[in-house]
């Protein structure tokens, strides 16, 4: 027992002091956060777009009493006395980012003859603030016509959307379907990634071993079932630490750059424009987000998560080491061996796809089920209340498939690591797996 | 009490009897070589001796005791005949977690990789990787990670392959010490002039089955021919004799051979009747490498596939 802690002690440190895995680690967050800040700051340099823009306002839409938004930086001044035609050519050499001409209009017939002169493309940002406040005073305008207040009319105005009321026995909650599948298929898409990627790592650490011959002097140490689980558990346990510095850089790092970027953090965004009816739409969208976000249940996503990543990885990282055990030094052989381990793990990406989409549809029941495709389909599914039946079976097929794959796969290992310059076929596989002794 | 007493051991494979019914002891302190033909079943046989394969039949007794490689193995030493280190460890780590594996506390294996990394020179190379050393270094490096845990029996699979005649000596005088000390050393190779030089007692493996077995001097002397070589000191004329027949000629220096029911004294006497000087008269004992060709001719060069019936 003591052997096979120094053999998952020797894997683990001699992965995670590697550079590569500094770079992953590190790196990989950190490139992610600030590709997100890149965005942000985008973003938000558009808002902040100061423009001094001349403005004719001959129908007086603006000059009676402007309604700026607060995120609108720029600074408007009305001129009066110049004619548009004059003005248009000379703004630029009277210190102008902009000119904008508004010609008499009438109110009762769309408005479409708002023009705004510029020597380059506008931006679109500033273009939809403009909009934004002329389509107010043009609403104020034909509000007052009909004698309505503004309050009437927000009272009149319908802005619907459906509720979605999870009834479990238990509780109510509200959920969003798009939250919901987001996370499905987010965690999903997680697992299948890490089988793939662990999975193989997994597999030319044992060609590692076998094409150096070194197999042969640590078997003469210790049992091949140990060498084996040794580095399945040791490369596990490098997985689950680059998780875990993951998370914890990725919520550091958010909340380092909320600090400087405040509408980094969403909160802060329904308070930038209060008033437009856009941004009022879009608050409500997130509210209902976040509601969303809170229906999922994270408790039981967190431990399914783990249980069904521990549990994949096991099972497809003791078939990964039996077929690193039987390749002899040639790469491609390796990849035709290991594509029909690849084909069940593909398989089930494909069904949880269609159970984010359709969570009750038989195949997908059956997906959650089946051993070598539950890891990533019934993560797929959780959110979706699975029975507790099913989520037991499932577990439990999956542990059993664990303990007899290891079983399995460490008799082809002994074999194979031993062996060498021989093509072994499937036939002979099986056949070292179910012998006996 | 006999380090490794094996008896009887078979282990057959579908295509083959890797080793048929091999039977032998090695006492504490002897370096025993292990000689046979490629695909002879040498390796099969020492897989099973140091736990790595399970014995179809027979028994395998160390130090007095049924063999238990969960326990034995930490007496063990094993240096396969391909070489294998991790290329990317550190080389003092991978003595130190090699020396671990056998079952040494970190204390201990720390010692002990010290001790010989300065008895071998090795000390500057604690940092260096795998990769860059050159195939003799890692050779050396892998004679010292298979003693470190001061095993009873050490078995070496051509320990001597690509080391200069410098680090051979290093390597053999070790090998001495180590029997002096009392491990028992299975020093198997192909290179029949080391087994001359270094073994005391060999045994012949050919197509699964021991076919000799015996002390180096013991073996060339069932093997022997009675061919002699004799100096003398004139052109002997006639050298027509009831006693002997010549096999070659040299000058003054002939090489013969003693007749069946004759001694030597009568090749002597044969020649000081015809009154001519005897300079030189020795025997001319077979080498083991002609005992293994001998032996081993006429099996075809690769071994082929049989059907084992059992």
């Amino acid at each position: 027992m003591n052997k096979i802690l120094l053999i998952i002690q020797r894997e683990y440190l001699v992965r995670v002091k590697k550079k590569s895995f500094l770079f992953t680690t590190i790196g990989v967050p950190i490139l992610i956060v600030v590709f997100y800040a890149i965005m942000i700051a985008i973003g938000a340099s558009g808002g902040h777009e100061k423009n001094k823009i001349a403005v004719i306002d001959e129908a007086g839409l603006l000059s009676s009493g402007m309604e700026k938004s607060k995120s609108d930086a720029s600074e408007y001044v009305f001129i009066t006395g110049q004619q548009p035609d004059s003005l248009k050519v000379k703004y630029k050499s009277l210190g102008y980012d902009y000119f904008l001409y508004i010609p008499p209009i009438d109110i009762t017939q769309p408005v479409n003859n708002i023009q705004l002169y510029s020597q380059s493309p506008v931006a679109v940002s500033q273009k939809n603030k403009i909009e934004r406040m002329i389509d107010n005073a043009i609403e104020l305008r034909r509000l007052q016509s009909a004698n309505i207040t503004r309050e009437q009319y927000r009272s009149i105005k319908s802005n619907v959307s459906i509720d979605n009321k999870i009834l479990n026995g238990k509780e109510e909650k509200k959920g969003v379907a798009l939250v919901s599948s987001i996370v499905a298929f987010s965690c999903g898409m997680l697992i299948y990634i890490i089988m793939l990627i662990y999975g193989t790592m997994v597999m030319r650490g044992v060609m590692e071993e076998k094409i150096n011959r070194i197999a042969e002097v640590m078997v003469s140490s210790v049992k091949p079932f140990q060498l084996m689980m040794g580095k399945i558990i040791g490369i596990g346990a490098v997985g689950l630490t680059q998780f875990a510095i993951w998370i914890v850089l990725i919520l550091g790092l958010q909340m380092i750059l909320s600090a400087f970027i405040p509408s980094f953090d969403m909160s802060a965004l329904p308070q930038a424009a209060p008033g437009a009816a856009a941004v009022a739409d879009n608050t409500d969208k997130l509210a209902a987000f976040r509601a969303g976000i809170n229906s999922v249940p994270w408790g039981m996503i967190s431990f399914c998560f783990i249980f069904y990543f521990l549990g994949g990885y096991l099972l497809y990282a003791s078939m990964f080491a039996a077929i690193g055990s039987v390749v002899s030094d040639d790469q491609n052989e390796a990849q035709s061996m290991v594509f029909p381990v690849m084909m069940p793990i593909v398989l089930g990406f494909v069904i949880m796809t269609k159970a984010v989409a359709e969570p009750g549809s038989p195949l997908v029941v059956f997906g959650s089920i089946f051993p070598l495709t539950s890891p990533v389909v019934m993560v797929g599914r959780i959110m979706y209340d699975v029975p507790l039946s099913e989520l037991i079976i499932s577990m439990l097929l999956l542990v059993i498939s664990i303990i007899f794959f290891a079983w399995l796969t460490a008799k082809i290992y002994r074999t194979g690591i031993l062996m060498y310059g021989k093509k072994v076929t499937w036939k002979e596989m099986l056949r070292w797996a179910f012998r006996k002794q | 009490m006999n380090r490794l007493e094996v008896k009887h051991l078979k282990k057959y494979y579908t295509s083959q009897k890797a080793v048929d019914d091999i039977s032998f002891s090695l006492a504490p302190g002897s370096i025993f070589g292990l000689l046979g033909p490629n695909g002879a079943g040498k390796t099969t046989l020492i897989r099973m001796i140091t736990g790595i394969l399970f014995p179809d039949d027979g028994e395998i007794i160390f130090n007095g005791q049924p063999f238990n490689p969960d326990k034995d193995v930490a007496y063990i030493g094993y240096m396969p005949e391909e070489k294998g280190l991790y290329k990317k460890m550190k080389i003092g780590d991978q003595a130190i977690y090699l020396a671990q594996l056998k079952g040494l506390s970190k204390a201990t294996a720390l010692e002990r990789v010290k001790h010989w990394f300065i008895k071998f020179e090795m000390q500057s190379w604690w940092n260096k990787k795998v990769e860059d050393l050159s195939k003799g270094m890692q050779q050396k490096l892998q004679f010292v990670t298979t003693v470190l845990n001061d095993p009873k029996l050490i078995i070496l699979d051509e320990p001597f392959s690509g080391l200069d005649p410098v680090n051979s000596n290093l390597i053999k005088d070790e090998i001495y010490k180590l029997a002096q000390n009392g491990s028992s050393i299975i020093f198997s190779t192909h290179r029949m002039e080391q087994v001359e030089e270094i073994c005391d007692h060999i045994i012949l493996v050919n197509k699964g089955q021991k076919i000799l077995d015996g002390s180096v001097n013991s073996v060339k002397q069932q093997f022997k021919e009675n061919i002699f070589s004799i100096g003398l000191d004139s052109n002997p004329g006639n050298h027509q004799s009831e006693a002997f027949e010549v096999i070659q000629q040299k000058g003054h220096q002939l090489l013969l051979r003693i007749k069946e029911g004759y001694k030597p004294n009568d090749v002597l006497n044969h020649f000081l009747q015809q009154q001519i000087g005897i300079n030189s008269f020795h025997e001319m004992l077979p080498s083991l490498s002609d005992i293994f060709i001998k032996l081993v001719e006429g099996t075809p060069l690769a071994r082929q596939f049989q059907i084992a019936s059992a």
